[in-house]
Formats: C-alpha cells, structure tokens, sequence
C-alpha cells in the first residue's frame, strides 16, 4: 500500500511545495521534542561553577560526572526507590494485565448477557467522579494504606480506557474459536486461558506496556500517600524529593563529607532525573511500535 | 459503547425471575472472570462516590464522614461568594479548550502532512522523536520547563542575555503562564494525537487518492476534499471525550510546572484538580474540596450527555454511547 502511494504521488509543483514544508515543519518539530532531553543529560554532565556562571546549556561546556558520582556516592537511597519502583511495576503489570485481559475477553463475548451492563458499570466511573477527598479518606482511614505500597499499587491496575482497548482487540478473533472449542467442552475460562490468551500477545504487549509505563512514572498517589519519612520512595517521588527539597541536598552533604555550598545542586537534580528516566528512554525505541498499534486500535474505536 | 448490530443470543429469555437467575448461572464463569475488575472499580471509583456527601457537612475528625453536622449548601455559597469557583471554573474551561484547538489543529497539521512525505526513515525517525515526550513523568516535565525557565540559569535568559535583552521574572509573573502551559502540553501530547489522525488516514483506501492523483488533483486538493473529510469521524469522536472532560483539568501538568505553593501564579494557573489538591493536603477544608469536586462531577455529567445528545440528533454514527 505504502508504495503503490509513493509512486503516484505528486508530482506538480503544490504537491511538491506541500511535501517541502512538511519536511521542514515535522523536522524542525521533532527537533523541538528531542531538544530537552539533550538540556537535561547536558546540564547533568556539566560543573556546576559553569551552570553558576553561565546558566544551564545544552551542550557541556565543561564536561563533569561530578553529580553523578555524588548520586551514588551514597547509593542506599537511589537503589532502594530502584527496588520499589521495579517491584511496584513488575507485580502490578502482571496482575493488572491478567485482570484486564480476562475482563476484556469476557465483555466482547456476543453470548455474554451482562455485558452491557458491566461494561457500562466500568465506563461510567468515567463520567463521574468522586474526587479526591473521599478516595484520599477511604484508602487511609478505612483501608490503613497510608505509608503502605499497595496505596500506589492497587490504583495504577487498570483503567477503563485500557479495559475498553483489550475490548476491541480480541473481537478481532473471531467468536468461532470460541464457539467450537465450546462444542468440544471446554468451559470459558479454558478457553480464555489456553486459546485466547496465546493468540492476544501483541495486545497483552501493549497494554502490558501501558500499565507499565504508568506505574513507572506515577508519583501523585506516591505523593499522596507516602509521607517524606518513608526510606525507600517510588523513583519519581524520590525525584520529585531531590527537584522540590534542600533537605534531600543538605542529607547527601553529610553522608559525602562535602561542604552544602560545594554541593553541585543543580547537576544533580538533573543527574537524578537521567538516572530515574533512563530504563524509559533506553527501552522506547524497542517497545514504540506496540504503543502505536494500541494507539491505533484502542483510541478510534471506543 | 457496545455495537448495537450484535445479535443477542434470546431476547425473550428475562421472562422471569427464575430463567433469569439459571441466564446468570449459565454465564457463571464469565461473570467470575469480570469479578475482579468489578470489585475494583467498585472500591476505587464508586466507593468515594458517597464521600461527596463531605460537600454538605462541616466536617470534624471526631464526628468523621456521615456524623459532622450538616450545613446544607453553605460550603458553596461560600466558593461563590469568594468568587472561587468561577475562577476555577474558568481557568479549566479556558485551558481545555486551548488544549483541544491548539491540540488538534497540529496533530491534524502533523498527522496530514507526514502522510504526503516519502522518506521512509525521517518518517519513522520523527515519529518516534514527536512520540518520545509523551512517555516521561509529569515530575521530569515540571523539572525541564524550570531548566528552560529558571531566572537565574534558564536557557531562555540565557539566549536573551546573549540577545542583549533583559532575563524575565518568569515564576513570578501570572500572565505569561497560559502560553508556558499551553505550549507544554502541545510539546507532551502533539505526538500521540498526531498518531492517532495518522493511523486514520492510514486506513484511508489508497486507491481514491490514486485516482485523485490521477484527475490531476495536487497534494492540497487532495487533503482539502478527501483526506480532511476522512478524518472527520475521528475529530468528532476524539472532540466528544475530550468535551466531556471539559471540566477536568491535567493535574499532573499544572501541578509540576507551577509547583505546590507558588500563589502569586494561581490566578492563571489554578484549576479545579490544583485547588481541590491543595484543600486536602494544605488547608484540610475536605467540605471545599469535595464541593467543588461534586460541582464538577455534576456539570461534567450533564455536559457529555448533552454532547452525546446533540451528536445523535447531528450525526447518529459518531456517537460515544
């Protein structure tokens, strides 16, 4: 399809001039999105005298690991919000995943009489909210989740929107397999389980990765569950911590024995910032494509 | 949500209640298979749903919840009177809307002219670059807007102080912020928009444009007259869920760029989800909180089912439910 386009396409001068400003337009775009990222890891490797003097750049103009030798001078910290963070994803993908996944299958089923009912009793709490107050009270007084991980973990394990995607993804098997393998008497979760799921893969991938990336990046019920005398916070809590806080600077000073004001406070909040983003960074190029497919999939048909 | 073609399997079987409960029976399995999300959303989304009851009570620790006296619509007198909750109201209105005009116009723009360009890689190389800031956290989004705007290091003092111009106050001056905001969410977001236009037009049939091309339609009749009336669904579809959440601000954008307690910005920057925030962890005024919470679940509701409503008298394919 791709290239029986290409051979046709525009050959006239607008088409060509349309082509041109596109070029220029989504070239200079991307430039725009990659941009920051090249300020941060180039602020988090440059002297802090320099960032003093001349204020941050996106090349260094005096190359330093300075802040990052202080980031794990004192390793405890980082390492530990590496663990929870890692733990906190890895359970809550698998878990979220299965749940989405057979509830997915379920509500696409045409034979499935409650579906409509379920599927809207899942859809409404789109609508309608009850804010954060009451959720804020429920998980802390009612459930004692304060201070506890499963306060972050237990929100982040699905969300319509996700629910409504795998919908959409496995009505592209066709009900058939189902019906036959019924015939031949196997009961609905088996079929689930050993038919469905195997042929489902791309779409476990991507919302796999949706979950994931959401539990990696999430810090606002971090935030609002987690208070400060916590050890061992989620990666962008911990972050969040270091950008916000002069207390989390004046901690590293003493356990480093460097003076607070020799500390290189802005590459280092940057530096922590490259460490907490970087698994992200390094794995997007591998996983994009499964992003684009669901994006695809899941967002034009509800 | 549900395709209305689809056959249902008996439509005289709820007769009564007893073929009803052998129907349920007969659906055992899948109804245990969506057990566990249906308990979720039940303890996550409507669990907290009463809690909005807090919106009418002046509430204490020791009366809790459902026991601090009633105070009937006083909590909401008060957020009209202090001219809160028409600021609120504006300032999240006033945002969306930038973000859907501002939003869609460029992922169309984007999606519209990656589609005329042939070069495979810069294709796949800019879409991956324009997609890349939609994966990191609002925290390192806060975190980069303060490397570009911090009075004392920001890069863009830093290239005004090149200039010859003076460096501006930026965290201290409420009327710059709307663009910084809109600007922000346009660099997060232009990615996966433009992607979903682009996997639209991909579905487009690439025959019609064949035979356009062939006519002698250049590439702008070509977009103006086949591809724009293509997309047109997916704007329709893609405009209603963001009108329903019209009064549902990004928290998490506003809250990082802004920060927790810079005051003198809250004038232009403050929303529904910041000051709801702020009553809970600052103020503890939970009756607030929940009021305006409620006050925006209720209009939120009325405004998808009037969008939903209008759409069905306007065009019934493109619907939301």
């Amino acid at each position: 399809m791709e290239t029986s386009i290409a051979r046709f396409r525009g050959k006239d001068g607008t088409s060509a001039l349309v082509r041109g400003v596109g070029y220029a337009l989504i070239g200079l775009f991307a430039l725009f999105c990659l941009l920051p990222f090249i300020l941060v890891l180039g602020t988090s490797l440059t002297a802090e005298k320099t960032i003093t003097l001349h204020g941050y750049n996106i090349w260094p103009r005096d190359f330093s690991t300075f802040a990052y030798k202080i980031v794990f001078e004192n390793p405890d910290m980082i390492v530990g919000s590496y663990a929870v963070t890692l733990c906190i994803t890895i359970v809550g993908t698998a878990v979220g995943l299965f749940v989405v996944a057979m509830t997915g299958y379920a509500l696409q089923r045409p034979d499935f009489r409650s579906r409509n009912a379920i599927s809207f009793l899942i859809y409404f709490t789109t609508l309608f909210q009850g804010g954060v107050v009451p959720f804020y009270i429920i998980m802390t007084q009612w459930f004692g989740l304060k201070d506890n991980y499963l306060s972050v973990l237990l929100p982040g394990l699905m969300t319509p929107f996700l629910v409504i995607m795998m919908k959409s993804f496995v009505r592209s098997i066709p009900h058939a397999i189902t019906e036959s393998a019924k015939m031949d008497g196997a009961g609905d979760f088996r079929i689930f389980l050993q038919l469905i799921l195997p042929m489902t893969t791309p779409a476990l991938a991507t919302i796999g990765l949706f979950i994931a990336i959401g539990y990696w990046n999430e810090w606002y019920n971090a935030m609002l569950f987690l208070s400060p005398n916590m050890t061992y916070r989620p990666l962008q809590l911990f972050l969040y911590n270091v950008v916000t806080s002069a207390d989390f600077v004046r901690n590293s000073s003493v356990a480093s024995n460097i003076q607070p004001r020799d500390m290189p406070l802005e590459s280092m909040k940057m530096a922590t910032a490259v460490v907490a983003t970087g698994p992200v960074i390094l794995f997007y190029p591998l996983v994009q494509r499964f992003f684009i497919k669901g994006i695809t999939v899941g967002a034009v048909k509800g | 949500m549900e395709s209305v073609a689809r056959t249902r399997a008996n439509p005289k079987a709820s007769s009564s209640l007893g073929s009803r409960m052998k129907l349920f029976w007969n659906d055992r399995t899948l109804l245990l298979m969506c057990l566990p999300a249906i308990a979720f959303f039940l303890v996550m989304s409507y669990l907290p749903m009463p809690g909005l009851y807090l919106a009418f009570v002046n509430f204490n620790y020791t009366d809790g919840m459902f026991r601090s006296p009633f105070v009937g619509f006083d909590n909401f007198q008060f957020l009209i009177h202090s001219g809160t909750l028409w600021k609120l109201t504006f300032n999240t209105v006033a945002y969306n809307l930038a973000f859907i005009l501002f939003g869609n116009a460029l992922q169309i723009l984007i999606a519209v002219l990656l589609n005329e360009l042939r070069t495979k890689w810069f294709k796949k190389l800019t879409q991956s670059l324009l997609f890349l800031p939609y994966f990191i956290s609002f925290v390192l989004v806060g975190l980069i807007a303060y490397n570009i705007l911090s009075y004392d290091y920001g890069l863009l003092n830093s290239l005004l102080k090149t200039m010859g111009m003076d460096p501006i106050q930026t965290y201290s001056n409420p009327k710059i912020w709307p663009y910084i905001i809109v600007v922000t969410y346009l660099w997060q977001s232009t990615g996966y928009g433009s992607i979903v236009y682009f996997a639209a037009i991909m579905g487009l049939d690439s025959e019609i444009l064949e035979a356009a091309e062939i006519d002698g339609a250049n590439a702008l009749q070509r977009i103006r007259y086949i591809v724009l009336p293509w997309l047109k669904p997916t704007f329709i579809i893609l405009l209603l869920f963001s009108l329903g959440g019209i009064l549902r601000g990004n928290f998490g954008l506003i809250y990082n760029l802004v920060g927790a307690n810079n005051s003198v910005l809250f004038n232009s920057t403050d929303i529904i989800e910041t000051y709801v925030f702020r009553t809970l962890v600052n103020n503890f005024n939970f009756p607030l909180g929940s009021a305006v919470s409620l006050y925006q679940s209720i209009f939120g509701f009325i405004i998808v089912v009037s969008a939903n409503w209008f759409m069905r008298k306007v065009s019934p394919d493109n619907t939301l439910f």
